[in-house]
């Protein structure tokens, strides 16, 4: 994983930065250059609220290279309230008690480390929102 | 555009072939190809092939596979869209010899998988996926998938017994096929006993890594009555995208690439999917045989993995699917599917599919899917 690679992907990583489409009010995580819905290419940048509702997961039991360490591990779609879905890690839980229709929250998280002198990568994961 | 027909297949048998090399395979399929054409003649070669860099760090395949087989002055051009590449490299063979530009042309598929460990190989195929936004966050592509039968089962009332039957189906059908990586049956315990991969998929619910090639020879139907050949026309090609990042789906359940493909395809053929007789198609996971069924429109959302207890895609049921055994039993080098694929459905047209042979069967259909349905390439073959 180059660091610019790593880099340009920040303020969608970090900040949940998304595109509202300024013609139909899309919204639209990650962009895309024109708006899927009405063909616009017109948007400016909003920030998610972070807040959102499962609408499927999974168990990784077997990893990809780098997440050995973190299995079993939950991966799930979720639907954010703004509209767009987002794949992400959901942690500090009970994979097992997930259930579709939870309500979910992002979680600034480190996500994995590049070797022992390499960048270490964070993004969003989502735990199950308790309401605090 | 002119009418295309196949006129010679080559298939090797697949599995873990450490003692033959990725331009080995190639070669080989081919040369069964141009015998069972009964010409040599190449006017442009059209391979298919995923990730020769990632599996064997060797890309350039357009020389170095006419170059191993001792041939020069080939226009071959390597076709790549994750593993759907084969189907595609079909695809282009027929738009060479549809548009005059060639007479002959060869489609092959191959990929050489084992060359590399097990994880590698998992890395090489996340690639398909969407790297930033899905295989940075830890998800595999039977996570992928999983996802998609967690839903299912959510929605549709979709059981573990559903997607076992597939898996059942398939090692039936390909315990047949000589050709096969895994010519043997199993049974719905083995599949409950078999390690829990990503929930609710278990290892058997998985298609393998394979090495293999497939190899056919499209022409003119006038060039096919010269060679004396019983041609097999390829009638329809539908192609189609959608997004990258299964996330991405208003409906993840809804499988558009595989939709529009085969509409397309349909449309062009003049048929309706009641018009076909059975179809080879992209089961690289239990759960995705289930979802085609419902988006080629064979049965309505949601009743894929009923139908399939039910036995409507047994050899012997209404709508016979992969009678070759499918990615599952006959193996899945992800460049060579969609040309092998094929290869099954000129084989039951021609009554020469030995033990898995289907009664009276006119048309087929191949569905040949990127990814996590990011694109899908659908063809129909008919006997004439």
């Amino acid at each position: 994983m180059q660091v610019p690679r790593y880099w340009r992907e920040i303020p969608k990583r970090y900040r949940l930065e998304a595109s509202e489409c300024i013609n139909c009010h899309n919204v639209i995580f990650p962009e895309k250059l024109s708006c899927p819905q009405c063909s616009s290419k017109a948007f400016k940048t909003i920030r998610l609220s972070g807040k959102g509702k499962l609408v499927t997961h999974t168990i990784i039991r077997i990893a990809p290279e780098g997440f050995n360490d973190q299995v079993p591990y939950a991966m799930g779609i979720i639907k954010m309230e703004e509209g767009p879905q987002i794949m992400a890690q959901i942690t500090d839980c009970d994979p097992d008690k997930l259930k579709t229709g939870d309500p979910m929250i992002y979680q600034f998280r480190r996500i994995r480390d590049d070797g022992n002198t390499g960048v270490i990568m964070y993004a969003y994961k989502f735990v199950p929102d308790v309401g605090i | 555009m002119r009418k295309v027909a196949i006129v010679g297949v080559g298939l090797i048998k697949w599995g873990e072939l450490w003692e033959k090399s990725l331009r080995q395979i190639a070669a080989e399929a081919i040369f069964e190809c141009l015998e069972d054409a009964g010409t040599d003649r190449i006017d442009a070669m059209t391979i298919g092939n995923m990730s020769g860099g990632l599996f064997n760090g060797q890309e350039h395949l357009s020389s170095l596979i006419p170059d191993f087989m001792g041939l020069k002055n080939i226009p071959a051009m390597r076709i790549e869209s994750a593993c759907a590449s084969g189907g595609m490299a079909v695809r282009t063979a027929y738009l060479e010899v549809a548009s005059g530009l060639s007479d002959f042309a060869v489609a092959v598929g191959v990929e050489k998988m084992t060359d590399i460990s097990g994880q590698e190989a998992t890395y090489a195929l996340a690639t398909a996926a969407d790297q930033d936004h899905e295989a940075f966050h830890g998800v595999t592509f039977p996570g992928l998938y999983a996802m998609m039968a967690k839903a299912h089962m959510d929605r549709y009332g979709t059981t573990r017994e559903d997607l076992s039957s597939v898996v059942i189906k398939n090692h039936k059908n390909g315990s047949l096929n000589p050709n096969a990586q895994f010519p043997f049956e199993i049974t719905g315990d083995q599949v409950l006993r078999s390690p829990m991969v990503a929930d609710p998929l278990r290892l058997l619910d998985c298609s393998p890594i394979s090495d293999g090639a497939a190899a056919v020879m499209l022409t003119t139907l006038e060039e096919a009555e010269k060679l004396k050949k019983q041609p097999v026309l390829i009638s329809g090609i539908g192609h189609a995208t959608d997004s990258l990042a299964l996330s991405s789906r208003n409906d993840i359940l809804k499988m558009e690439a595989v939709e529009q493909s085969a509409s397309k395809a349909l449309e062009m053929a003049g048929k309706s999917i009641e018009d076909i007789d059975f179809a080879e198609v992209h089961d690289c996971f239990s759960i995705a045989e289930i979802m085609i069924l419902e988006a080629l429109g064979v049965v309505p959302p949601g009743e894929g993995g009923k139908a399939s207890s039910e036995g409507l895609t047994a050899l012997n049921g209404k709508f016979p699917v992969n009678p070759s055994g499918g990615l599952k039993s006959k193996g899945h080098p992800v460049g060579a599917t969609g040309v092998a694929q094929i290869c099954e459905a000129v084989a039951q047209l021609k009554g020469e599919a030995g033990k898995r042979q289907l009664k009276n069967v006119k048309a087929g259909l191949t569905q040949n899917m990127g990814g996590s349905a990011g694109s899908s390439v659908v063809h129909i073959l008919e006997v004439i």
